[in-house]
Parts: structure tokens; C-alpha cells; sequence
């Protein structure tokens, strides 16, 4: 099985190559990169016009299997990945049970396989079933597939349980990511502290839940001198607590999500519960350094969060309703109009947020790159293509997306997994 | 002035004209209530179904007997007793009515934004009875036209609002609808009960109950909610009670001609003393009666309209 893709403008991220070029995929890698392929055989992709990226790899998105499969399964969760351009995703284990023990991991890996769209790592967690107090099996899941452990959904509260899960982690050479929130500082807030919670009269989530474990975890990778990967960072103050981290040589990594460099709080204006989101959307002010933070490289992945909701789930009131939106279809859209064509990122600084980077922090040594004897994970994206974000076209189960209506340009056109077609617009 | 809004959702989004045309209707009807045949034909064959979520006395019977003093008929559904019982989310219960062909639907929430989401996805009229911590409109419309009737006017009166503003729907509708007749609010309460970003509502802040009486026309106290907030927010209700309860020993140092108003249910000897409530100042319940005379005005108002669209 080979596939040859004709004209290609490859976009790496240390290199935007100006001339076309042809790209041979063979048994699942890249075979072949040279100004002219003859077509032999070969199954043909004309990339012509189109930007050829290093196959997309979103570390954080929630499939909901196995528990909430009305939401989202491996199957729809990774269709939907797919044709969002992404090769590879990271779930996360805030499923029904959690993801805390290895013969969950390897189910997944399994379905996903069976699937066969996107690779798929299940991330396990920090604590057994994420109540934040006894540490998983570590090395076990790590040996089931697992690249990294996370309690998302929750935030792993007490100092010293996240000091002892740094300094294992560490030994076994396992990336941890933490999902930054003081729920005793959050207290039941549903939306961004500020005028607009006020106004609406929603409780308000205050930054400082951020913050406070932003903060408390760099000086635990500092004093540990170890790794810690920081999930969906909203505000401006976050963003300056890294760079000054990473200035001083801490490994601390951090990604940001489209939501959080697209919309404010305001978002919340109409009690739409699909703009209902943990963390929430936050002011314009935090908007601006987040893509300051993405510019900069403080700020190193772009992730989705992906987060299916059933509609019946989300029109409970906003209160109530579960914190969350769908991203995957739209994390390429957003981030080519809000970034790229803002002149906000580079496409090399694009594919690097976007592939290279998440590569690196995921630990994926073979993706991330469009390369000789790399893995033939390739997207193809038409840069100027404008489309409408619409509910009927979504590929997810849900469609708990604050976009839908929004015009955005740049599109996916082809996604290639493994050297096999898995998206075609 | 002719009113065109379909629902009463808040005071936020109203103009200053139709907070008057409100009060001006209100006053005419004012008077209904006092006759010996308490009921006028405006609503005739209209209906109007009470949705209530949370407990209310006040409120509900307001909106109950102004209906029915302006001939509608009225059907009540409280949370406990209604299929929500049962799992039903409000949006369905408010289409079943409106499935019956319900004219209007007055709701109350302790989530704030349901009025908001009910309008958006039904014909029939919404008046806001109060949701969660945002607005309860009719209070504000009440309390401003007790201070109209008491004071004159509105334009320039200073006003205090004591209590627990961060979680008060009262204090929101008051705030912005004493601002758009142009009077001056301060609220007064403990720093942990004060929104963060209250400033930009346009009020003064104040941490000094006794300062801020000497120059107000008129104290709003809030009802402090006991049964949810005390215990984390502040120190004890004695405390509170010492700082920002309005007692008679306060009461004396202020002019003898402050107005003191109460939304109910009162907490006596908590945010106010029984003497304070009982006492000449108080307007406590000509609060309770203009209410009536503002549900009226305002279903008139919107099942009026909707009868010329």
C-alpha cells in the first residue's frame, strides 16, 4: 500500500519549503521526499495549492468512552478527529470507571485500533479512580501505552500527593499534566469572575484557582527538578507565571485551547451553555496574552478539549448544566483565522504548536515532522478555504459547540494516518 | 409612549421611558384594589401560569391576585408538586404549557437565566419573578415606586442597599433601576458579600452602615440568606448583625425623615430590628401593596401588546 502525494508545500516547523514537492508513503512511513516522484502506481493525492502539514496531534480531548457513550465513543470521538485534520490525540481518563488501571488503556488502544483513524494514547491517572489521594500504577500504565497521566477533570489538589507523583513520574519517565484548579477557590463558580458574572448573576470563577496551583506546581518541577506539563492555561497571568518559569530554566510545558484565544466572557451573555467551560472564557486581557503566550512559545501546544455534551445534559440551566465544548472540528479553522492570518503565528509556528511541539512534550518521537522514515501522519490544509461552522456537518456524537454559525477560513482537506486516507473533504 | 416588549426579563435592558410608562400604568391601577369590587375586566380570557422553583409567599400572591383583579385566569405550578419532580427539565414543563396555550408564564428560578432561556424558546410572554442571584424585576419596580410615592421623585435621591449584594437579585434590579431614573446608589455590606467588580455598576461602596444613612433619602435592607451563606462569608450573624443590622440605635442617629424598606422575609434582629421594621420609617408593607399595583401594570402592559402584534 503506497500513496504519493503530488505538489506538496510542505510546512514544517523549522521549515516552510518554498517549492513543491512530492511525498512517498510507504508501510506506514514516509518513504520518499524529492522534487518529482514518478506516479507509477501509486495512489495519488494532488496537493496542489494546499498547505501540507506534519499530521496534527490534539493531547487533550475527551472521548467519554468507555461510561458516556451517548456523548462520545472511540469511534465517533476519532471520526471526528480526523476530520479535524488531527493523526494522533491523547483522551482523558475522567471516564466511567477512570482510566487508572492498564486493562482500560489497552481497551481503548484495541478499539481505537479496530477503528483505525487516528492513534490513539489513552492518558491514565494521577490517582487511583482521580480522588487525589493514592497514586496509580504508573509503570504499569505506562507499559499498557499510556505517554502520559493526568487527573483532568480534576485538579490534583494536595502539594504533597503532587509532589510524590512528580518524583515517580520522574523515575519512570512519565510526563504528568495537571489540570490547574483550586476548587476551594473556584467554590461552585460556573464562568469568569468579573463584570459579566456579576450582571448575569453566575458565580463567579476567580483566576487566582489557576494561578495558586500554576504557581505551587512550577516550584514543585523546580524543587524537583522534573517535568510538568500545565493543560488548558485561560488567563494572562497564568502565561506570565511560565514565561518566567522557563526563563529560569524550569521544565514546565503548557498548551491553550482555541475557546481561550477566541472568545471573552462576554460569550456568556445569552446563558448559551455551550460557552460554559472549564476553565471558563475569561476577559479580553487574558485573550491577548494567551496568543501572546502561543506567539512567544511560552505557551509551547494548541489542544482542543475536546468535551461532547448531550444536549439534554447541557439544557439544564446554566448552573447546572457540565462544563465543556466540542473542539476537534474546529480547532484548525479557528486557529489558520484567530492566528495565522492575523498574523499572530507563522505556519511554522503553526505547525509546531500544532504538531511538532505536542510531538515533543507527548513524547512521540516519530510524529510531528514531515521527514524521511517518519511515521506518514501528514494533513493537507487549504489555507484560504472559507467555511461556515454548521451543526449539521459535525462528525462528534455532540454538538455543544459556541462556534456554530461562525464563518472561518482555512480548512482541512485530506487527513492521512499511518500513510492511509482518514479525512477527505 | 407605547410598550413593546413582549416579556419583563429584567431592569438592565430597560429604558428609562419604560420604567415611567410602568409606574405611570401602576398608578392607575392602584386603586382597583381598593374598591369594593376589586376586579377589572383587562385580561379577559387570558391565562397565566405561575412557575415557581423556589419558595415564595409575597411574589406568588402578588402575581396571583393582580392577575386575577384584572380577570385572567391563573394556574399555579409549584417545583414540588409539578413533573419536575419527576426529572422534567423546565423548558419542557414551559412548552407543556404553552402547548395548552398558556398566554403568559411567571417564573421563578433559583438558576439565574431561565426567564432568559424560556423567552428565547416560547411565544408566550415571560415575566421574570426573580432568577438565582441576577434580577428580580418587579421588586426593583416596587421599590422605586414606593420611593416615588413617598419622596416625590426619584432624580437625585440618594440610596442605600445594605446586605448581601453578591448574591442578591433585589440589589441588582434596584441598582440598575434607581440608576436609570437618575438617583445615586450606594450599596453597604461586608467586603465578602460585595461582587468584586461592583464599582462599575456606577454605585458607591461603603463599609459603614451608620455614615452612609446619614446621607441617604431612603435604606434598602436586604434579607440576609441564612440558610445559605452565613456561615462561610462571615463570622457569625451576630457580628452582622453588629455591623451592618439596621437597629433602632442606628436608626437614631439618621434623619428622622429616612425611609426604611425591606423586600421580605425579614430577619428581625438579624439585618433589621423588629422595632426598626414595625416602626414609623418603615414602609415595609406599602412596599407589599404597591407590589400588587406593579404586577398589574406590568401583565396589562405585555398581554396588551401581545394582543396588538
Amino acid at each position: 500500500m503506497t500513496l504519493l502525494i503530488k505538489n506538496a508545500i510542505i510546512v514544517n516547523a523549522d521549515k516552510l519549503h518554498s517549492k513543491p514537492q512530492d511525498i512517498l508513503l510507504e508501510k506506514g512511513k514516509i518513504a520518499k521526499i524529492a522534487a518529482s516522484i514518478p506516479e507509477g502506481s501509486h495512489k495519488i493525492v494532488d496537493a496542489k495549492n494546499k498547505l501540507v502539514f506534519p499530521g496534527l496531534i490534539d493531547l487533550h480531548v475527551h472521548l467519554r468512552q468507555p461510561g458516556r457513550e451517548d456523548k462520545e465513543t472511540v469511534e465517533t470521538g476519532t471520526r471526528s478527529a480526523a476530520k479535524g485534520g488531527f493523526t494522533s490525540i491523547f483522551c482523558m481518563p475522567n471516564t466511567t470507571p477512570v482510566i487508572d488501571n492498564a486493562m482500560i488503556v489497552e481497551a481503548i488502544i484495541n478499539e481505537a485500533k479496530r477503528v483505525g483513524l487516528v492513534n490513539v494514547y489513552p492518558v491514565g491517572a494521577i490517582t487511583r479512580g482521580q480522588m487525589g489521594k493514592e497514586l496509580t500504577d504508573m509503570a504499569e500504565l505506562k507499559a499498557a501505552g499510556c505517554k502520559a497521566l493526568s487527573d483532568d477533570g480534576k485538579c490534583v489538589e494536595s502539594s504533597q500527593v503532587m509532589r510524590l507523583a512528580l518524583e515517580y513520574s520522574k523515575m519512570i519517565e512519565l510526563l504528568l499534566i495537571q489540570h490547574c484548579q483550586d476548587h476551594t477557590l473556584t467554590a461552585g463558580g460556573v464562568m469568569n469572575e468579573g463584570y459579566h458574572s456579576m450582571v448575569l448573576g453566575l458565580k463567579g470563577d476567580p483566576g487566582i484557582a489557576e494561578t495558586v496551583i500554576v504557581a505551587r506546581d512550577i516550584e514543585l518541577a523546580h524543587y524537583l527538578k522534573t517535568k510538568v506539563h500545565l493543560a488548558h492555561m485561560s488567563l494572562k497571568r497564568s502565561v506570565e507565571l511560565i514565561r518566567f518559569a522557563k526563563s529560569q530554566g524550569i521544565q514546565v510545558t503548557a498548551e491553550a485551547c482555541p475557546h481561550h484565544f477566541t472568545l471573552t466572557d462576554e460569550a456568556v451573555k445569552g446563558f448559551d451553555t455551550s460557552t460554559k467551560v472549564n476553565p471558563p472564557l475569561r476577559s479580553p486581557e487574558d485573550v491577548a496574552a494567551i496568543r501572546e503566550g502561543l506567539k512567544d512559545g511560552t505557551i509551547d501546544c494548541i489542544v482542543t478539549d475536546h468535551a461532547p455534551h448531550t444536549k439534554e445534559d447541557k439544557e439544564t440551566g446554566f448552573d447546572n448544566a457540565p462544563f465543556g465544548m466540542i473542539g476537534l472540528e474546529t480547532s484548525v479553522g479557528l486557529t489558520m483565522t484567530e492566528l495565522v492570518h492575523k498574523k499572530v503565528l507563522t505556519l511554522e509556528q503553526m505547525a509546531d504548536r500544532m504538531s511538532a511541539a505536542p510531538a515533543r512534550v507527548g513524547g512521540l518521537a516519530t510524529k510531528g515532522k514531515i521527514a524521511e522514515g517518519l511515521d506518514a501522519d501528514i494533513t493537507i490544509i487549504d489555507p484560504e478555504r472559507e467555511w461556515e461552522v454548521r451543526v449539521e456537518d459535525f462528525w462528534s456524537k455532540s454538538k455543544n459547540s459556541p462556534f456554530v454559525g461562525r464563518k472561518l477560513k482555512g480548512r482541512v482537506e485530506v487527513t492521512i494516518c499511518g500513510g492511509k486516507v482518514t479525512y477527505q473533504a | 409612549m407605547e410598550w413593546k416588549r413582549r416579556d419583563l426579563l429584567d431592569l438592565q435592558s430597560l429604558d428609562k421611558e419604560e420604567i415611567e410608562l410602568i409606574l405611570e400604568t401602576a398608578k392607575s391601577f392602584r386603586q382597583v384594589s381598593t374598591r369594593d369590587v376589586k376586579k377589572v375586566p383587562a385580561l379577559r380570557g387570558k391565562t397565566v401560569a405561575l412557575l415557581f422553583y423556589e419558595a415564595s409567599t409575597r411574589t406568588r400572591v402578588s402575581f396571583e391576585l393582580a392577575a386575577k383583579r384584572l380577570s385572567a385566569d391563573v394556574v399555579n405550578i409549584a417545583s414540588s408538586s409539578s413533573s419536575s419532580t419527576k426529572g422534567e427539565s423546565i423548558l419542557d414543563t414551559a412548552l407543556n404549557l404553552e402547548a395548552m396555550n398558556v398566554d403568559m408564564i411567571v417564573v421563578r428560578h433559583y438558576s439565574s437565566g431561565v426567564p432568559y432561556v424560556l423567552s428565547k424558546n416560547l411565544k408566550a410572554a415571560i415575566i421574570n419573578a426573580g432568577d438565582g442571584c441576577r434580577e428580580h424585576p418587579t421588586q426593583g419596580l416596587l421599590d422605586i415606586f414606593t420611593v416615588q410615592e413617598k419622596l416625590g421623585s426619584v432624580k437625585g435621591r440618594n440610596i442605600t442597599i445594605v446586605g448581601d449584594v453578591l448574591h442578591s437579585r433585589v440589589a441588582r434590579s434596584n441598582i440598575f433601576g434607581f440608576k436609570k431614573l437618575g438617583a445615586n446608589v450606594t450599596v453597604c455590606g461586608p467586603s465578602t458579600l460585595m461582587p468584586r467588580c461592583v464599582k462599575e455598576l456606577g454605585v458607591e461602596v461603603s463599609y459603614d452602615l451608620e455614615a452612609s444613612m446619614k446621607k441617604s433619602d431612603c435604606v434598602i435592607v436586604l434579607r440576609l440568606q441564612k440558610e445559605r451563606q452565613q456561615e462561610v462569608f462571615l463570622p457569625s450573624l451576630r457580628e452582622y448583625a453588629r455591623l451592618f443590622g439596621l437597629s433602632q440605635s442606628k436608626l437614631d442617629k439618621a434623619s428622622k425623615d429616612l425611609l426604611i424598606m425591606h423586600p421580605g422575609p425579614t430577619n428581625r434582629g438579624v439585618e433589621i430590628g423588629a422595632d426598626v421594621a414595625d416602626g414609623c420609617q418603615s414602609v415595609i408593607l406599602e412596599q407589599v401593596t404597591n407590589g400588587l399595583a406593579i404586577r398589574m401594570a406590568v401583565l396589562y402592559l405585555l398581554l396588551g401588546t401581545k394582543e396588538l402584534q
